[in-house]
């Protein structure tokens, strides 16, 4: 028993470290970002969090995808107060040691609703395999949806398959050995895995004494491995989703950022009395922000968090007007393309490399930020209210404002909105023309 | 057609006069000569409904929508605070518009740069004018098949479904929806500065998409409430099937029915 102790908390540390300096690294990467005030409307933050992560609002608009979903989270929940027993038997060498502390009836209650969600969720998992490879749903496919992305997902529900298998497993063995030794205390109620009673009650007991600690290790360290996983994975969105939430914009979708930098220079151009000197030894200790975004370290941190909270699910390609009319533009890609420059940013510079690339260009290139008409299908249609959007608008105005690139028919619409004050050449004398017409 | 009374906020200061709205009329309202008739129709109901309002004329300059979506935040902030202290100079405080880029960049991006102003959208402005008893809806649409596409601007950007709808609703027909409404309504193609550049590579314009799901309904109007959606449907019906609809704006319904 002793030694299972020692290695079982040595492997509990080990995974729990590892996790929790890959976090720090992610949480580091994302504060790489710009600032940006996000601390207002704390209440409205809560509730908008709670509706939205916790409450699942938005997963039900597309009612087959968001009842499984509501199932596997749920599941997920809850499956996991079980993890509390298999630390505490696994640290101190108990053997269901909820049991002993809770009236038998909840214990018992307890273990049969694990089954049954474990169940469930392995349905689901199954389920959702099936309209990802064979019925091959259309959103789950698109150019950006590489190799790792389709391999990701998978890997994923093949992951939670099994831990659910090993779950239901392990509590098979145990009912039978429950009748065989008094070191299997005679608990808990098994409605689902009494159904693999049947395959494997003709093993010895050794061998299902052995069965029984299999698929308790297995299922411990799956979760465990599972748990750093999660880290490079597309799956983050399980923790990434209540943080994305809380710091949503909560703002009427179609207003976007009025750009404080600019505000200073447009300020200080049209105020007559200004004094240029002033404002230049204001800020040279200062360095100067470039307008808008070329870059990973020129967007802001609730951007970037975005990027990390996207589970790739294509809601927002599959309603994004410019990509289904086969324009470059997948709104997905773009969440997509941040998250791995920033990997890849952060990496060059921790460990001082070379880095010669940049997000706009290298990874995401004009014509697709060029194909947005800002309708907001994407925004809205985003099940954890992640913001491809305001990624796209400030690398439209890094184009502008620093590389004047803006198409040639903008730039004409600059102009004539800078003489005439209207996007066409009209003379601002005839704009009440209209009204003797 | 009846005489329009329109006057500057320049002459109601003359006449030592506040008016209760500014009528933002915008770009395309005042050059655009489709959208010009949808200015004159809500001009008409306001003349109809006794609404006290003033406009800028050539006071009025762009919103900055375009430049701002365009990426040119310089441009943008130029003009808010051009129009912001004309604006402030009027002491306005209420805005109706007809066209919802203007309405969302008023509303919702001049306040962070000193203009305060409440903001209406001409179809919530006639919902109201109808309610209040102000203004008699004395013909009908009965018979016609009438659909309504939702502006990106009004709905989704801003959350406005319903009035709209109520509006249409008034003439006394039913909207025939598309199955792409409200919230899951597809952009007409004009957004985001679209309207002033060619559309990138594809497979096909985004306004002939929508247009071909608006007269898959077989519909006898086209109803919508944005000048620039007016615009890209209205090209749309010309290339999928000419004559097969009609594309107009609610404010046009409205103004041949009272």
């Amino acid at each position: 028993m002793l030694t299972s102790s020692i290695v079982f908390t040595l492997i509990l540390i080990i995974a729990l470290g590892t996790f929790a300096y890959n976090l720090y690294r992610i949480i580091a990467n994302i504060r790489i970002g710009r600032d940006l005030d996000r601390s207002d409307r704390k209440p409205d933050r809560w509730k908008n969090m709670i509706r939205v992560a916790l409450g699942q609002s938005k997963m039900v608009r597309r009612p087959i995808a968001g009842i499984l979903h509501i199932i596997i989270y749920v599941g997920f929940i809850i499956v996991n107060i079980e993890m509390i027993e298999i630390i505490v038997d696994g640290v101190f060498g108990s053997h269901r040691f909820l049991s002993s502390i809770l009236p038998i009836k909840l214990y018992n209650f307890l273990i049969a609703s694990f089954e049954i969600l474990a169940f469930l969720v392995l349905v689901a998992c199954i389920l959702f395999l099936v309209r990802r490879n064979v019925i091959r749903i259309k959103r789950f496919f698109g150019k950006e949806m590489t190799n790792w992305p389709k391999t990701d997902a998978n890997l994923i529900l093949i992951f939670e398959i099994l831990l659910m298998s090993a779950f239901l497993t392990m509590n098979a063995a145990d009912s039978i050995l429950q009748g065989l030794s008094t070191h299997y205390t005679h608990v808990g109620s098994f409605p689902v895995s009494q159904f693999i009673l049947p395959i494997i009650d003709t093993l010895s007991y050794n061998n299902l004494v052995f069965l029984e600690r299999f698929c308790w290790w297995f299922h411990i360290i799956g979760i465990l491995v599972f748990l750093n996983y999660i880290l490079i994975s597309k799956h983050l969105h399980i923790f990434f989703a209540f943080p994305s939430t809380y710091f949503a914009n909560l703002n009427p979708l179609g207003g976007l950022s009025n750009l404080d930098s600019v505000t200073k220079e447009v300020k200080l151009m049209m105020d007559p009395n200004a004094d240029p000197y002033a404002q230049a030894s204001d800020s040279t200790n200062i360095s100067p922000q470039s307008f808008g975004a070329k870059d990973v370290a020129d967007l802001n941190w609730v951007q970037l968090l975005n990027a990390y909270s996207c589970t790739e699910c294509g809601r927002c390609t599959s309603n994004c007007p410019a990509n289904q009319t086969g324009k470059l533009l997948s709104p997905r890609k773009i969440l997509m393309d941040t998250r791995d420059r920033i990997t890849e940013f952060s990496y060059k510079k921790r460990n001082k490399l070379e880095d010669n690339k940049t997000l706009l260009g290298d990874y995401i290139t004009s014509e697709e930020i060029w194909a947005c008409t800002s309708c907001n299908a994407c925004t809205d249609s985003c099940p954890i209210e992640l913001d491809p959007l305001s990624i796209i608008i400030d690398l439209r105005r890094y184009l502008v404002m620093e590389e004047s690139a803006a198409p040639t028919e903008l730039n004409m619409m600059f102009t004539n909105i800078e003489n005439n004050g209207a996007p066409w050449q009209f003379s601002p004398a005839d704009r009440l023309n209209w009204k003797d017409e | 057609m009846d005489e329009l009374t329109v006057k500057t906020m320049a002459q109601l200061r003359a006449e030592g006069k506040e008016p209760d709205f500014l009528f933002w009329v915008g770009s395309a309202g005042s050059f655009d000569d489709r959208a010009k008739r949808i200015t004159k129709a809500f001009v008409r109901i306001m003349n109809k409904a006794g609404v006290d309002f003033g406009v800028l004329g050539t006071e009025e300059s762009s919103s900055g929508d375009a430049a701002k979506r365009a990426g040119n935040e310089f441009l943008f902030q130029m003009q808010a605070f051009t129009n912001i202290e004309i604006m402030n100079g009027y002491n306005i405080k209420n805005i109706v518009t007809t066209c919802p880029h203007a309405y969302n960049t008023l509303k919702n991006e001049y306040k962070g740069l000193g203009g305060n102003y409440t903001v209406v959208h001409h179809t919530e402005f006639i919902l109201k004018l109808i309610s209040d008893g102000r203004l008699i809806i004395k013909g009908d649409l009965r018979g016609k098949k009438i659909t309504y596409h939702d502006p990106c601007y009004l709905g989704r950007a801003n959350n406005i479904y319903n009035q709209p709808r109520e509006v249409i609703k008034s003439l006394g027909v039913d909207i025939v929806e598309m199955k792409r409404s409200k919230r899951k309504s597809f952009c007409c193609g004009a957004g985001g500065a679209q309207m002033f550049k060619e559309p990138e590579n594809g497979t096909q314009d985004i306004n002939i998409n929508r247009t071909e799901e608006a007269l898959g309904l077989q519909p006898d109007i086209i109803a919508t409430g944005c000048p620039f959606c007016n615009t890209m449907m209205t090209d749309g019906v010309k290339s999928v099937k000419e004559g097969a609809a009609e594309v107009l704006d609610i404010a046009e319904l409205i103004a041949d029915n009272i």
